[in-house]
């Protein structure tokens, strides 16, 4: 059986009397690309929270490359890499002053950073701005770098919230190579869209509907499960019937 | 009649003289959806703020209903509605009193044009209570555009109105903008979603302050040159990196389960390449050709 990276088993959260994520159970391998779908106000943040290692379940069980979301937080933040479309980047620092901060953090020393940050900037043909301030260049090249920048420690998953938003259908897909390249070696991918095209590029997907996990299976079961042509439709049999509007 | 008419409208920020929006000129007509296409920073924003006289153009002119966008600025204001991008109501009143206000504003009663709004508004009503601040995306979209729609205005201008918003939520906010369409409104709406282009009458792909292509969806889809194929394998990764290096081929990108292929007209046979991808060791090769999508024009018009 395959090596799982991330396992949760009911795992539920809830703020007061409202159950934010309920019960939601599954598994994903390594190298796995698993994308996490559901409408807006589903439970996918929540969801994603404590995952990371960010926000302490209500009951039920997880682990992340081995270590348990209850006790093993700082393991779990050493061992994931986190992308969102809202916080990336320090803005007012450079592209160079960026990598150096994050790989920093997650514990480079400095002869790795070094050679890191050489061969970062190399592959997204970044040298000649590698000076210049992160506001000052296009959401498309953010975009990378931040990935860039995530997975710079080669951690065991990497958790991408929204990772593609704005930029231009050439971009998008540049920033999807990235990720194949990274789930090719062996890294986990745990990707939230709202690009129904993308969820196609996921090797699994889960469907979240009112804090439940409404559907998982790869895109092409999940089709002929629902007996329609596009992931599209999947998603829209399972969403529009969502009771949840916060 | 043209209901908006831009002409070699440019927008250039600050002392590093950025030039946002780079000569452009389209026209709408009566009753149009009418779609600016394209990804941040292609300029769109900076077109709708000219066109609702809060930004003043470097260059160029524009009317609005016939009515010049830097002279007749008070009447523009009166006879269109906007919603900008950023949710812009005030978040401590509540959703009655948000309506009740812009209708106030504009020297009308949510009364006098319920009618326009009342298909979107029973759904968000059973909270008319509570704070704009504390409701969902999905509720604060339909309340913007309420307000944007509450004077009866004659041209609607959503400025990406469905970013960020779930696929379900999305073809509802589609529907309701057909709906409007019915009523004689003219929309102009922008997107970063290419699915969404097929919903409009006319649109505009943009890119960097510049029109690249401008027409019916359709009549966009129907130039494109090239041959399109829509290819899977076993290996989807081995795919698009044999694909790419082979320089006969003139683009080849994922597309949903599929890469897609683009042969240039006169180029490489489609059995050459699939003989050579069985050559470079590939299995279960399925090809197909593809249906044009806007997506693979822009992909085209970008790459040229």
């Amino acid at each position: 059986m395959a090596e799982y990276v991330i396992k949760a088993e009911k795992l539920t959260k809830k703020f007061g009397d409202f159950t934010a994520t309920n019960a939601i159970s599954f598994e994903v391998g390594k190298g796995e690309i698993f994308g996490f779908l559901g409408a807006n106000g589903a439970g996918k943040t929540t969801a994603m929270r404590m995952l990371c290692g960010l926000s302490k379940p209500t009951s039920g069980k997880a682990t992340i490359a081995g270590f348990d979301i209850y006790k093993q937080t700082e393991q779990i933040k050493k061992n994931i890499g986190y992308m969102s479309q809202k916080f990336s980047l320090y803005e007012d620092l450079t592209i160079l002053e960026n990598i150096h901060f994050f790989g920093g953090i997650y514990g480079l020393n400095n002869q790795q950073l070094k050679s890191k940050s050489k061969q970062l900037l190399h592959d997204l043909d970044l040298e000649k701005e590698a000076k210049k301030l992160v506001s000052g260049i296009p959401l498309g090249w953010k975009q990378k770098l931040a990935f860039s920048v995530a997975v710079l420690h080669n951690p065991a998953v990497v958790f991408l919230d929204e990772p593609t938003g704005g930029v231009d259908p050439v971009t998008r897909r540049q920033f999807w190579d990235m990720i194949y390249e990274v789930a090719h070696h062996g890294m986990t991918v745990f990707v939230t869209t709202h690009y129904m095209d993308e969820a196609e590029y996921c090797n699994r997907i889960s469907i979240m509907v009112d804090g439940k996990i409404e559907a998982l299976n790869t895109p092409s079961n999940l089709k002929h499960q629902f007996n329609v042509p596009s992931m599209d439709q999947v998603f829209y049999q399972l969403a529009r019937g969502a009771k949840r509007i916060e | 009649m043209d209901v908006v008419s831009a002409h070699n409208l440019t927008k250039i920020y600050g002392k590093d003289k950025v030039t946002a929006v780079n000569g452009v000129s389209f026209t709408v007509s009566k009753g149009e959806i009418f779609g600016l296409i394209g990804p941040d920073g292609a300029g769109k924003t900076s077109i709708f703020r000219m066109l609702t006289t809060l930004l003043l153009p470097e260059n160029g002119t524009a009317t609005v209903g016939g009515l010049d966008i830097q002279r007749d600025y008070k009447q523009i204001r009166k006879q269109i509605g906007y919603m900008p991008g950023r949710f812009s109501l005030y978040t401590d009143l509540t959703v009655e009193e948000n309506l009740n206000f812009f209708a106030t504003v504009f020297g009308t009663t949510v009364k006098e044009n319920y009618d326009l709004i009342k298909d979107i508004y029973i759904q968000i009503e059973p909270f008319k209570k509570r704070k704009a601040g504390k409701l969902s995306g999905g509720m604060k979209q339909k309340l913007a555009l309420c307000c944007a729609l509450i004077h009866k205005p004659d041209v609607l201008f959503l400025d990406e109105p469905t970013t960020g918003v779930d696929p379900v939520s999305r073809k509802e906010f589609w529907e309701m903008l057909k709906r409007l369409k019915t009523q004689g409104i003219t929309i102009l709406v922008s997107t970063p979603y290419m699915d969404e282009a097929v919903l409009c009458d006319r649109i505009a792909l943009m890119q960097k302050g510049t029109i690249l292509s401008i027409n019916t969806p359709q009549a966009i889809i129907n130039k494109l040159p090239d041959r399109l194929f829509a290819v899977k394998a076993g290996n989807m990764y081995d795919l698009l990196r044999t694909l790419q290096r082979n320089t006969n081929i003139s683009g080849s990108y994922s597309f949903g389960e599929y890469v897609h292929v683009v042969l240039s007209p006169s180029g490489i046979s489609p059995e050459d390449v699939q003989s050579y991808l069985q050559q470079q060791g590939l299995t279960e090769i399925e090809w197909k050709k593809a249906t044009v999508t806007v997506e693979d024009c822009f992909i085209k018009l970008l790459r040229e």
